[in-house]
Parts: C-alpha cells; structure tokens; sequence
C-alpha cells in the first residue's frame, strides 16, 4: 500500500495573455486557470505508481477558490481525494510561504511518497519541492525524467547538460518530475463521472496551525518592483519560396552580415 | 568592500563560461570569492576576478544530490555575511540556493537575466510569462541570494587575488539520503553550446524526423542546432537541444525555426532573440508573427538551397 500526495498548482492559462494585478502579482482574476500541464505528468507517474501496485494518490493544492478545478482535473484523471488550502491571507506568498503551506498539509496527511511538477507554469521557479524536503528533513530526488518504485525505494533518472545520473531514496521520499517522463492521460468519461464522488478536503492557515504573518504577499522575502510588457516585434518580411527562397533567406542573412 | 559569494560550476575541472559571467556580475556587488566543490581551475578564477576561491572537498559532493553543497553555502554565508550570493540558475545551482536560502532566511531570485547595483540596493531583472514581460525585483530578507541565467554578462578579465582556502564543513546526515548510484557524463556535439551560441538553427515536426538540412544549414553558419519538443518527443533529437518552457531559453544574435508552428512555450524560450528567421509552409504558422524575415515553402527545398548559396559566397 503505497500513498502518494501529489502538489499540484493551480495557474493562469499560457495561451492567454498572462499578465499583472496593481500590487505586481500575477493575475490570477482576470485569466483563465487550469491544473498546471507541468503538474499533470507527476498525477500521471504517482498512479501509474499505485495501479502497478496497491495504493491512494491524494492531490494538493494551495490556491483561491477557483484552485479547486485543478484537484478535480486530477481528480478526473484517476487520484482517489484531493486537499484544498484556501485562506485570504495565503495570496501573493511567495516560493518558502507556500512551501511552509504544503509541509504543513503533507504533514496532516499520512504519506509515504510526495510528488510534485519540475516547475509551475507561471512562476516557474522550481524549488518549491526541494523547499518541502528540506522542511519535512526527507531525501528529495528531483527533475526526474524517469521513475521506478521498487518497495519503498525510488530511483529516477536525471538529465542535465552535463551527465545522466541514477539516484535513488528510500523511505519518505519527495520526487518531482519532468514533461520527459511520458504523457499524461486524459480524464474518461467514467473518470469524469467518478470523481463526482471523491472527496475533497478544505483547509484553511488555521487547520495547518500557521500564522497569517507567516505567508502572503507583505511576508515575502523578495518583492516585484516594476513589469514591463516587451516591445511589440515590428512585423517582418514574408516571401513565398518560388524556387529562390533559399537565396532569398540568405540575401537577407547577408544584409544583416550573418553571412 | 564585501564579499560576494559564487558557487562555480565546472566540468572535469573546466570552469563554465556561465561561472565567469557570474564573476563579472558579482564585481559589480562586492568582491568576487568563488565556491568550489570538487575540482576547479583556480588559475582562471583569478583571471576573472576571485578575490578569495572556497574549496571544499568531500565524497558526499559527487555521491549525493545537491544537499551536502548547500550544507557547505549555508556555513559560508553564515560564517562571511556576504553581501550576496551568485549561482548558475540550473536545476542544481537553484535547488543549492533554495536550501541556502531557507536556512539561512533570505529571499531567494532565480533566472535572472540582468543584475545591477544602486547605492547598495540589488536589483534583477528576470524575463517573465514567455518573455512577453521583463520583471524588476528585489530581495527584501537576508542575503539576495540570486540565480543567473547563462549570457546575463559578457565574461571580462580582472585579475584577482585568487586566495585559496580549502574549508571543509559538516555533511548533515539528512543530506545523505538522495545518493547518486551512476552518473554518465554526456559527450559533447562539437558545436557551439547552445545557451551561449550567436546563431541558433533549429527544426521541429516539420523536419519529418530529418535533421540533416537543419545542421548543415546551421554548420555552414557555424550555429548551435536547436530542437522544438515535437522534434524531442518524437526522439529526432535529444532533449538537451530543446528549445523552450522546459528547455533552453537561448537569445542569440539570429534564430532560424524550421518546420516549427511557434507555440507559446516554445516562444518562451527564443522570442527575446535579436533576429529571427522561420521557415514553415504554413503561411498562417504563428511563429511568422516573430519573424523579421520568413519564407513560407518547404524546408527540404529552401534549406539545402540556403547551405548551397551560403558555402557559394563564402567560396
Ligand atoms: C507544459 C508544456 C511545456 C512545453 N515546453 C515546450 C518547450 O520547451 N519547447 C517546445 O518547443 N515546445 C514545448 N511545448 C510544446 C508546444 O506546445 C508545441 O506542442 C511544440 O512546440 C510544437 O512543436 P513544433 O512546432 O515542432 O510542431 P507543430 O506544432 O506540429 O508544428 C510543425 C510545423 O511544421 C510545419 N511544417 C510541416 N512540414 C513542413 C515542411 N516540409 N517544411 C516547412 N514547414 C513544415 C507545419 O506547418 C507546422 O507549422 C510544451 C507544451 C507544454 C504543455
Ligand atoms: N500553490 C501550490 N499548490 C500546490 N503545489 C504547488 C504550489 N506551488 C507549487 N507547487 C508544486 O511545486 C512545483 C514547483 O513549483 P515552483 O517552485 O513554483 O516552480 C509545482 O510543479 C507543484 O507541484
């Protein structure tokens, strides 16, 4: 019986126009969200855990109200009960405030492996799992571009540019995974209609025993000072290829002095 | 002057040029000492400005993940009080400052492209929602702990005193957990690194699985090779070339996309190039919004006839 709590953010669409509130957060009001495509891949490894074997796949998520659509996407796709964090004073926290959050839900839940996306969509800082391993004291094997659970051992494998690497944890282990480790299902039609049923938890900073001055936007340890949209790109030239397009295209290198 | 803390990454002992850039950014802080974990040239270090060069050296460092290294940063930053501390803005180097910055307290910045100094005051200055906005920010706890992404400085030369002290410190047992079983160094493609390259050619679905036009086109301009995740997928190229979200950002001089529609996360990671070129036969393709030149046709036509003329009036 292996339980699996996975993190899972909710985040404004990338294909919408991302932008700001007044105070320089992200505007999370006036853009779509969705369960963020990054954190579907580590929904996707954590069942495929657990239907190889025997276990429970439990989905957090700390967020506004709306952040409940990610836990019931993940839902949706197969994991058995879903947490939601919401409170007031959570907004604008920054990478260790939400951090503090999840250790403090993971903590409440009974667990032995934790999964969480490379990185969120939006901030995109991906530290946020080695922030909850070092807060829970748990080995933390990340970027994780492939995952075996053998007993209670995981070993992943990890790409960077300069090697391959195996690591390998054992016990309560942290693990968070990239888009390299295989696509990630879509919810059924049974799916959809089964997690109707599934519970979901709600939990505000008062259940997890945190204090309001230890999260949100004026207890961050960095702050936005400005945003600037980039210069609109001036439009290009375009040609049709009429049997001369690559001397065309190397024309215009040539005029740049690329070539 | 204060000292300014930078963790060195170094290949078989070879300095990265991202790590001499980091040493560029730091004199504009303090004074540069570097943090070197296992073997590093020294002799460079000090050619680019390390003051002081901290080397620690211990087994853990390659046999477990990332957790000694930021049991050895902690000790420094609260034995120096740095004025800031400088890392790679990889995947090691942002999961060493996140620890580092936990324990000791301090905010934290990564993939920043830009660091400047105002009267003491740290800003940087990080490329945001697909580089559709630039972001100005700045640490307001502890040590600015910040991670730079690679090209944020031209790397210059400044002789250092390079002063070196080996120090050692504790490898918490809790940092022995995540242990390395096998570690395959990857062999190098010959072409210049794509993070740091002035032109990028790259190929996506559009190529068909066929990456030959792509690199003789770029080896003829002598370019990097890049690759959209499509492409990487679909296992035409390896995932280390792709170019993106989830790959590199690169922001070189010229970026020719061949046979790749220009989705917004591969946007995310070349749209702050200075020149971009696309090749794609779908004249409603969305990268050709980008494109200070594109042609629409059929890359298997107009590639090798670019090569062709290239090699032509190079003679
Ligand atoms: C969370 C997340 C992260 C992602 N990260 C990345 C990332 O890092 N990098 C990335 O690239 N993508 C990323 N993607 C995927 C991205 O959304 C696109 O699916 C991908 O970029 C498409 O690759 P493509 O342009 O090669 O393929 P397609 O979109 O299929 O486009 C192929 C293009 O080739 C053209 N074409 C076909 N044949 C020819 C020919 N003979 N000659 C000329 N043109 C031809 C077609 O007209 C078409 O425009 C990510 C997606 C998600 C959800
Ligand atoms: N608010 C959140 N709620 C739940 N999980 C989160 C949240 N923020 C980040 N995570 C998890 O941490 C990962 C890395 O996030 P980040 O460090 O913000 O890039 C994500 O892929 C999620 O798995």
């Amino acid at each position: 019986m292996t339980k699996i709590v996975v993190a899972v953010k909710y985040v404004p669409d990338a294909t919408a126009d991302r932008t700001f509130e007044a105070d320089n957060t992200v505007d999370r009001e006036n853009v779509d969200g969705l369960l963020s495509e990054l954190d579907e891949y580590a929904v996707e490894q954590a069942l495929q855990v657990v239907e190889a074997g025997e276990g429970e796949v439990t989905v957090l998520t700390v967020g506004p109200a709306d952040a409940a659509d990610a836990v019931r996407k993940a839902l949706q796709m197969g994991a058995d009960s879903g947490v939601h964090v919401e409170d007031d004073a959570i907004a604008g926290s920054d990478a260790f405030a939400t951090s503090l959050v999840l250790a403090k839900a993971i903590e409440k839940l009974e667990y032995d492996m934790v999964f969480f996306g490379m990185a969120s969509t939006d901030g995109s800082m991906g530290v946020v799992p080695t922030l909850v391993a070092e807060r829970l004291g748990l080995p933390a094997v990340t970027y994780a571009s492939e995952v075996t659970v053998e007993g209670d051992t995981v070993k992943i494998r990890r790409d960077s540019d300069a090697a391959t690497q195996e690591i390998e944890a054992s016990g309560k282990v942290v693990v968070s995974v990239t888009d390299q480790t295989g696509e990630a299902r879509y919810p059924s039609f049974k799916g959809i209609m089964a997690a109707k049923k599934k519970p979901v938890e709600e939990w505000t900073l008062a259940d997890l025993g945190i204090d309001a001055s230890e999260v949100g936007l004026d207890n961050a340890w960095t702050k936005v000072e400005s945003y600037t949209p980039r210069p609109p790109r001036t439009a290009g030239e375009i040609i049709t290829d009429e049997g001369d397009g690559g001397v065309k295209l190397v024309e215009f290198l040539a005029s740049k002095k690329f070539v | 002057m204060s000292e300014v803390l930078v963790l060195i990454d170094a290949l078989e002992g070879k300095v990265t040029k991202p790590s001499l850039e980091l040493l560029t950014i730091a004199r504009r802080i303090g004074e540069p000492s570097a943090v070197v974990f296992g073997a590093a040239d020294t002799g460079v270090l000090a050619e680019y400005g390390a003051e002081k060069i901290y080397t620690f050296d211990d087994a853990a460092y390659s046999e477990y993940l990332v957790a000694p290294k930021a049991d050895g940063v902690t000790q420094l930053v609260k034995e120096k009080s740095p004025a800031a501390v400088l890392v790679p803005s990889t995947t090691e180097g942002k999961e060493v400052a996140a620890r580092v910055a936990l324990r000791t307290e301090s905010g934290l910045i990564t993939d920043a492209v830009d660091v400047t100094v105002d009267g003491g005051t740290i800003t940087t200055t990080q490329s945001v929602f697909a580089g559709n906005f630039t972001v100005a920010a700045q640490v307001t706890k502890g040590t600015p702990i910040i991670a730079v992404k690679p090209n944020s400085a031209a790397p210059e030369q400044a002789s250092g005193a390079g002063a070196v002290e080996a120090v050692s410190a504790e490898v918490a047992e809790v940092s022995k957990t995540a242990k390395i079983t096998s570690n395959k160094p990857k062999e190098t493609s010959g072409r210049p690194e794509l993070t740091e390259a002035a032109i990028v050619v790259s190929g996506g679905r559009g190529t068909g699985g066929d990456f030959s036009d792509v690199e003789a086109l770029a080896d003829a301009l002598g370019a990097a090779v890049g690759a959209s995740r499509a492409a990487v997928d679909s296992g035409w190229y390896p995932h280390t070339f792709q170019v993106g979200q989830t790959g590199k950002t690169v922001s070189p001089q010229l970026y020719i996309a061949n046979g790749i529609s220009g989705a917004i996360q591969h946007r995310a990671g070349m749209q702050t190039s200075k020149t971009i070129v696309a090749v794609n036969k779908d004249d409603e393709a969305p990268i050709f919004e980008l494109v200070d030149f594109g042609v629409v046709g059929d890359l298997k036509q107009v590639l090798p006839q670019a090569t062709e003329e290239i090699k032509k009036r190079k003679g």
